[in-house]
């Protein structure tokens, strides 16, 4: 366990692996890859929200001279139902709907067809000579609208999943969940006080930096290779295999360098396309998407409608939480609603608590994953009544949280009790944090907010392999994303006991090692970290082994430390590097392999304070302070856990001043682009402060907590409290853009 | 004998909040419980991860439980 240990390189700041190459620009992105003969592909966007496709004529674009092939959803094999890909569940109907639009388009900038021609300027000029006809049918852009009893349905077969019965007809309401415990109604009565408001978040993409790219080859001998940016290039490789019907082991995906992903680059959009156009084309292919599709025809995370409803006694006891929610699916079923009825309220320990959430399709593209995906909406109204609350009392927030907040043994409404965790801690160091402590100027306001998410584990694979001279190689399956490589090497240098520039970690392609999941929900430093200890330390054992064997004693007779390997009964010792060049005589090379499905993922609580300003003439917010606290379990990297934290934080802060897709009324994308969709820049905001946080999980050797969900949980409702305390009006819509938060200061909203 | 609760999601397949299984491992609970109650389909639990004495595994098929142990079905969470 991490706690009262002294580690050589754990929890120090060291040099990141990749940093040479990223500052130097000679990493490979998604868009680097270039091969001989290759050919662009580009695709076919609806200008619809909402139409049925009567025909498609793709005649005069395959006459185009400089046009090799041309696809459409009818060279997509026929397939139905769910299938276990990886660690999630992929609806493959949908997904290849998705892909490119079957008989209806479900979104502007719906996928309808690509081409693959010999420059990109060709491929773009050929798409204009593709005829779609369509008949445009009303759209449904909300979720009142979408959930009206005469609403029009995005899919004829969609009923509600989550009653009893199976309703009679169907609806755009996808599934429905309910989780209680205790009874709401007798906490209710209980109650001296109960606040009860209703809120609204809007749609927001993750904003990585990086458009999504691939570069494919199919040959003719039926192998066929992806480059990809990704978070899971071996769920890439086996979504792919069962859209296309194809073996496992006739695709190889390389994962390339990633520029952000957030959650949003676990989801295919191009590659099994552009591998359709390559097989036609008989040449490797080039798909890039500009922005405009990034934002149109990508996942963004859900806008949603929600209430929460809390009563509490006089003396601050909590005695009952009811929330409700519906979340946007976009045109196809599976919002986080889920994770959002699960995680609205856990940060509280109250017997009685009732949830239930809707997940609603409607004519915006299908949403992602976002950084605790679900989370951040739920939690954002469940915060700002807690806040609320607290001012109804009289009781200091932090207080109020701190005699309800979850602990050990507190019982969570999705089912287990908690374990360990480090919420008390951090409402604590909140406490004492000096912007906490700080006063506030005129037209300034203060908020405060808690986040949980559950983290999880998953299947690693990882082998490390010692080379003659004691040097070693981390052979990794998870894409670095937030900066794993570094972790990994800490870890493995930790257990072998030399200095990490004698470890390399690499990502390796999905030929090179058995299924590692993709790189998300906070797993990989936990899981894929779990998997290179186990590694190591099979290296050290083999090396006990041999130099036991050299030396003619059992291996308990050895020791091994600081990559030193010693004859506890006389005075041999032997190095590493020693033991490795001896290998191949006393049995052959060193190695340690794990193939993992870790379990025990402890959860992460966090803890943020967020000081604004409002121009009272303008409605323009500024974040004058912030500080986000965060339980790590163990920091391996503690620069690598702030940047998490501050990252996290950022997009938060983003998501809740700003940022929200825009619609038409007619259901068309009118801001795909970053001047019109504005993400926080580096001068907008003040120095994210960080409280690191460690009371360690005990499931893991280092005491780790996956740390790159919470972050984006809090600055919802901190933010969102701030605004309202500073203008004295109650905040319930989100972002607090300039206009919005004039309205309220005017008195119109 | 293990404790298995059920979640309100569940409740109206089971009838009830709890019930004791004989079983010790993940697979045969399985069976027991789908024998036990009708409505419950061994392919959707199938889909749903457990939590055991708190702790979520999310493909338990081979796993042990204790005889006090306390057992959960949660829908399987990913991540961002």
């Amino acid at each position: 366990m991490s706690e009262a240990q002294d580690y050589k390189y754990i929890g120090k700041r060291s040099i990141r692996p990749d940093g040479y190459d990223k500052v130097t620009g000679r990493a490979n992105y998604g868009a680097d890859l270039a091969l001989p003969g290759m050919v662009w592909g580009k695709v076919l966007r609806s200008p619809h929200a909402h139409a049925k496709i009567l025909s498609i004529d793709i005649s005069r674009a395959e006459a185009h001279p400089d046009v090799l092939a041309v696809a459409t959803h009818a060279d997509i094999p026929d397939s139905e139902g769910s299938v276990e890909a990886g660690e999630s569940t992929v609806n493959l109907k949908d997904l290849s709907r998705n892909l490119l639009a079957d008989d209806k388009v479900l979104y502007h900038g719906h996928a309808i067809a690509a081409i693959a021609a010999r420059s990109e300027r060709a491929a773009e000029e050929a798409l204009a000579l593709i005829d779609v006809q369509y008949e445009k049918l009303p759209v449904v852009m909300n979720l009142d609208d979408a959930m009206k009893d005469d609403a029009p349905l995005l899919h004829k077969d969609l009923f509600t999943d989550g009653y009893d019965e199976k309703p009679e007809k169907p609806s755009n309401i996808a599934k429905r969940m309910e989780l209680k415990m205790g009874d709401v109604e007798a906490g209710f009565a209980e109650a001296d006080v109960i606040i009860e408001r209703e809120f609204q978040t809007p749609t927001a993409h993750q904003g990585y930096i990086e458009p999504h790219a691939c570069t494919v080859r199919y040959d003719e001998d039926g192998q066929s290779m992806i480059w990809t940016c990704t978070q899971g290039h071996f769920d890439v490789r086996m979504t792919t295999a069962l859209v296309l019907q194809m073996d496992l082991s006739k695709l190889k995906v390389v994962a390339s360098e990633i520029g952000g992903g957030f959650g949003g680059k676990t989801v295919l959009y191009l590659e099994p396309v552009a591998l359709i156009l390559s097989r036609k084309a008989g040449r490797p292919v080039k798909m890039v998407m500009n922005r405009d599709e990034v934002f149109m025809a990508t996942g963004p995370t859900c806008a949603s409608k929600l209430r929460a409803k809390i009563g509490a006694k006089k003396d601050g006891t909590i005695t009952a939480m009811k929330g409700w929610m519906a979340y946007e699916a976009g045109g196809f079923p599976g919002s986080p609603m889920m994770p959002g009825v699960m995680t609205m309220f856990t940060p509280y320990d109250c017997p009685n608590m009732q949830v239930e959430g809707l997940d609603v399709v409607v004519n915006k593209c299908k949403t992602a994953a976002y950084r605790a995906p679900g989370a951040p909406q739920a939690e954002f109204a469940a915060e700002m009544v807690i806040n609320e609350l607290a001012e109804e009392l009289g009781m200091d927030p932090i207080d109020l949280r701190l005699k309800n907040a979850a602990k050990e043994g507190t019982q969570t409404i999705y089912g287990p009790k908690l374990k360990r965790v480090g919420l008390v801690e951090c409402l604590e160091a909140a406490k004492n944090s000096p912007q906490y402590q700080s006063a506030l100027s005129e037209n300034q306001g203060r908020g405060l907010a808690a986040g949980f998410w559950f983290n999880i584990g998953g299947s690693s694979s990882v082998t490390v392999n010692m080379h003659p001279d004691g040097t070693g190689s981390i052979i990794e399956g998870s894409p670095d994303i937030g900066g794993s490589r570094a972790s990994m090497q800490m870890m493995a240098a930790e257990v072998l006991g030399i200095s990490l520039d004698r470890l390399k970690p690499i990502i390796a392609d999905t030929d090179s090692l058995p299924y590692s999941g993709s790189t998300g929900g906070s797993r990989t430093t936990f899981a894929t970290g779990m998997a290179v200890i186990e590694a190591a330390e099979q290296v050290v054992s083999q090396v006990k082994e041999r130099a036991a064997a050299v030396w003619n004693v059992t291996a308990e007779q050895v020791e091994y430390a600081d990559g030193v390997v010693s004859n506890l009964g006389g005075d041999e010792k032997m190095t590493l590097a020693e033991v490795c060049k001896a290998a191949e005589q006393t049995g052959g090379q060193i190695s340690g392999a794990s193939n993992i499905n870790a379990r025990g993922a402890g959860p992460s609580f966090a803890v943020h304070l967020c000081d604004v300003e409002v121009d009272p003439d303008t409605g323009k917010v500024d974040v004058k302070r912030y500080t986000a606290i965060q339980d790590a379990g163990k920091a391996i990297h503690p620069s690598y856990v702030e940047g998490q934290y501050q990252g996290g934080a950022v997009q938060g802060i983003g998501w809740a001043l700003n940022e929200e897709y825009v619609y038409s009324k007619e259901g068309l994308l009118e801001n795909p682009g970053f001047l019109d969709y504005r993400i926080p820049l580096a001068s907008d905001l003040p120095m994210i402060e960080t409280v690191v946080v460690e009371v360690p999980n005990s499931f893991h050797p280092y005491g780790v907590r996956g740390v790159g969900e919470s972050g984006i949980i809090p600055p919802l409702g901190a933010v969102g409290y701030a605004v309202g305390n500073a203008i004295g009006k109650k905040v319930t819509e989100l972002p607090c853009s300039p206009p919005r938060v004039l309205a309220l200061i005017q008195g119109d909203a | 004998m293990a404790i298995v609760f059920f979640s309100s999601e569940l409740q109206p397949l089971t009838g009830e909040e709890q019930t004791r299984v004989q079983s010790a491992i993940y697979r045969d609970i399985i069976a027991e419980l789908t024998e036990k109650y009708e409505k419950l389909d061994a392919s959707r639990l199938m889909k749903m991860a457990i939590a055991i004495d708190g702790e979520i595994i999310h493909t338990p098929l081979l796993e042990s439980v204790g005889e006090n142990s306390e057992m959960h079905f949660l829908y399987r969470i990913s991540g961002g």
